[in-house]
């Protein structure tokens, strides 16, 4: 596993910031990674903070894995999030058995549809979908700004955030006194699919061939432009529901900062996992671990908060290079 | 290697002359030895260091930015200063293809070259660096005989000039032809080294595979085959190039059953654009093209393969995915026969892919990811996947292209097994030898038009060149009773 060993040479890497922060990197590292998982509480805080990036892990995951390079899961998160909320306010009358299907049929629906103008312009004309899913994001911020700051003002508050959803739109608490919620069996739930899928059934094995090699793919009749769309929207509605979990889950309203860039932290999420989903499902419970250490580290030890991101880019970067270095290796060990 | 020899490397596919070569050019690390230029031992740790000592090479896949020009590809490479000077790397660009005897325009963008003009691109990069040692990894694969003919006296002046030349090549007649020493490897050891005139054909073959070779046996063609119904009929076919320039102008020819059409040709005469058309990859610009009897739209692969055309392309890498397993590859054209319900039958691709592995003689396990194969065997898989099907209708592009003695024999048996069972078989090939082997009649393709039809018995190379080089329109006649 590629993982451990990137753990241990990133903390070497990293030791330096925490030194220069005035604190002891052993000290440091220990509230990083071991000390969220030693109590109930923070253990399942984890649980809590790794919810939104499974989702969006397994949406960058699976469009990675069809070779569509889909950026913007940060905004297709904020559009399923805007459609929950919109949602959440007029539900009220139903049931949650209900309310809560259309909850999430709406947010994916509401990422899918963030998602499919990068993908037509893609299938269509060619043009490179990491510069424009990249470039919806902030538009989709944007327009939740526009709504927090107009229509949808609180209108007892007045601070910039939604009315609260109504209670049957709630997604429900799985554990007493927690904020571990259905958001998390739900995310769990689409990773088994998904890896069912890319595994199992026949599109998966059209997907691994488009993305692995289009020209080989587009010479057996494969449909490449297809499953590149269709694995986009698909992308784009697993990062809408991370939209719905956010809202429905944790803040019952719209707010600015509700992704806390769950939809960046996917990239590094599925890149960890090798765009596997046992290997989304691990990387992202591990950055739930980091995410949360990250959080107390900075209290206790009076550290910046910025650190525990430094130590996940410095990951992400370490986990690159390693993952580069052993394909390599082993194209110089096959090529001739 | 002596200064002025050229001295051939001989082995089949996996023998390790290209490793071997890599190595000396800095592409890949030795675990142990040294290598000696000009008497002095040098460290090798990439090309850079490889051109410093005086040693170029030109591999087999192109180093060459698709995008640019000639003579940009050649400033590239000599990065003196901060000035692009093209003016400089055009004058290089037609110094070097003077002094090798073949044509290079500068300013043509390297996209718009054919794969043989690609090459004399990458030998004129290689020249134009001034090297002392040229290494050249199968370099008349892409040639047609007249081209060949042109860089082995260009090959000699050069070595008359005191260039040491390392010639790679599976074509013994070349070997003979061309060169002063050979040394054959065998299973990445030196199998023997001799001085060329000593040794003949068949002594040098039986040191390539240890075992000693034995020629095709064909058929004779079918007596009246051409009365009966075609297969693969083609009327006035149209085509344009990537560029949107007209690529075939008005082609049509018959295949019948029973029967193999070679198609002759310089190329990018129109071949490859003939066979991605026949192939589905490419959108029919007019004309008609019937698969027993019933007519293509074209452009669509699924259709093509519906319609019974089985296809073996040019380019075998770009016709498999790599990191995906043989069995998977051995169903890529049908994956959807292979469903029970929404999920993949694993146990069909196995059992499909194990009993194709057996009767193909692929040297691999279902599981085993086919970037890891040889070419051979890859050769073997995209042949296994495509006959399978029985397909009423072969295309086959350059099937034995860079394949070892073995492989060619293998692929070459079971182009003519297909052609048996009573297959149409369309052959293009840029080997003169292997279209009259393999076919029963020719045409020959010059400018996107078939310029001559002939009879592969009797067929004489004299007249086969000068139609290829455009030159002489006998047989056009012929076309028409076919």
């Amino acid at each position: 596993m590629v993982i451990p060993v990137a753990v241990v040479i990133t903390f070497a890497f990293t030791a330096v910031f925490v030194v220069a922060a005035g604190a002891d990197p052993f000290d440091a590292f220990y509230r990083f990674l071991v000390a969220p998982l030693t109590s109930p509480v923070t253990l399942l805080e984890v649980l809590v903070s790794a919810t939104p990036i499974l989702f969006t892990g397994a949406a960058v995951a699976i469009a990675f894995r069809a070779g569509y390079y889909n950026i913007g899961a940060e905004g297709q998160l904020l559009a399923g999030a805007i459609a929950a909320a919109g949602l959440g306010m007029v539900v009220g009358a139903l049931p949650s058995l209900v309310a809560l299907p259309i909850m999430v049929a709406g947010g994916a629906m509401a990422g899918a549809a963030w998602a499919l103008l990068p993908a037509l312009l893609r299938v269509r004309s060619g043009i490179d979908e990491v510069v424009t899913t990249l470039l919806l994001n902030p538009v989709a911020l944007l327009l939740v700004n526009a709504l927090l700051n107009g229509p949808w003002r609180d209108p007892e508050t007045g601070f910039p955030e939604s009315a609260p959803i109504a209670a049957s739109a709630e997604l429900p608490q799985l554990v007493a006194r927690s904020r571990v919620h259905l958001g998390l069996v739900l995310a769990l739930a689409i990773i088994a699919v998904a890896w069912f899928i890319i595994t199992r059934t026949s599109a998966g094995l059209k997907l691994r061939a488009v993305g692995s090699s289009p020209r080989a793919a587009a010479f057996a009749g494969l449909d490449v432009n297809g499953t590149l769309l269709r694995a986009a929207l698909v992308s784009g509605a697993i990062a809408g529901m991370a939209g719905v979990s956010e809202v429905a889950g944790i803040q019952d309203r719209l707010t600015g900062g509700l992704s806390a860039g769950a939809g960046y932290t996917g990239i590094v999420v599925a890149t960890l996992g090798g765009l596997t989903m046992p290997g989304v499902a691990a990387a992202g419970l591990l950055l739930g671990d980091l995410r949360v250490g990250a959080g107390s580290a900075a209290r206790a030890l009076d550290i910046p908060s910025q650190v525990g991101e430094i130590v996940q880019a410095t990951l992400l970067l370490v986990t690159i290079a390693a993952l580069a270095i052993i394909s390599r290796r082993r194209s110089t060990q096959a090529g001739r | 290697m002596r200064r002025g020899e050229i001295h051939a490397l001989l082995g089949e596919n996996g023998a390790g002359k290209t490793t071997l070569m890599r190595v000396v050019y800095g592409l890949t690390r030795p675990d142990s030895g040294e290598i000696v230029v000009a008497g002095r031992p040098v460290a090798i740790r990439s090309p850079k260091d490889a051109i410093a000592a005086g040693i170029g090479m030109v591999t087999q896949h192109f180093s060459l930015v698709r995008p640019m020009t000639v003579a940009e590809n050649l400033a590239l490479g000599r990065g003196s200063g901060m000035r692009l000077d093209l003016t400089l790397a055009a004058a290089a660009a037609t110094e070097a293809s003077q002094r090798l005897g073949m044509r290079v325009q500068p300013s043509a963008r390297v996209d718009s070259l054919s794969i043989g003009q690609q090459q004399r691109v990458e030998i004129v990069k290689a020249l134009a660096r001034d090297c002392r040692v040229l290494i050249l990894d199968e370099p008349t694969a892409v040639l047609v005989p007249q081209e060949v003919e042109g860089l082995f006296s260009a090959l000699r002046k050069l070595a008359a000039q005191g260039l040491a030349i390392v010639f790679i090549s599976h074509k013994l007649g070349e070997v003979l032809a061309l060169t002063d020493r050979v040394t054959v490897l065998r299973g990445g050891r030196v199998e023997g080294s001799a001085v060329t005139a000593a040794v003949d054909e068949r002594t040098l073959a039986e040191l390539m595979v240890g075992r000693p070779v034995v020629g095709q046996e064909r058929a004779p063609a079918v007596v009246g085959s051409a009365t009966r119904d075609p297969l693969l009929e083609v009327d006035s076919l149209a085509a344009n190039k990537a560029n949107g320039l007209p690529a075939l102008r008005g082609v049509s020819f018959r295949v019948h059953a029973r029967e193999v059409l070679g198609v002759a040709g310089v190329s990018g005469n129109g071949q490859s654009e003939l066979v991605e058309v026949l192939s589905g990859t490419r959108p029919l610009g007019g004309g008609l093209v019937k698969v027993a009897g019933v007519t293509l739209r074209g452009g669509s692969v699924p259709e093509v393969i519906r319609a019974g055309i089985g296809r073996i392309a040019e380019d075998r890498q770009a016709s498999v995915v790599g990191d995906l397993s043989v069995a998977y590859n051995l169903v890529l054209e049908r994956i959807d026969d292979f469903r029970k319900g929404g999920r993949l039958d694993e146990e069909a691709i196995q059992r499909n892919a194990r009993s194709l592995i057996e009767r193909f003689a692929i040297r691999a396990t279902p599981q085993a990811p086919v970037r890891t194969l040889s070419g051979g065997n890859i050769q073997k898989v995209l042949l296994a996947r495509v006959l399978a099907r029985e397909p009423k209708v072969l295309i086959v592009s350059q099937p034995t292209r860079g394949l070892d003695v073995g492989a060619t024999e293998y692929v070459r048996s079971e182009l003519l097994a297909a052609r048996e069972r009573g297959a149409a078989v369309l052959l293009v090939s840029e080997d003169l030898d292997e279209l009259l082997a393999l076919s029963d009649r020719l045409i020959v393709m010059y400018e996107g038009k078939v310029v001559g039809a002939l009879n592969a018995a009797g067929a004489d190379r004299g007249q086969l060149g000068l139609l290829m080089a455009g030159r002489g329109s006998a047989g056009a006649a012929a076309e028409q009773s076919a």
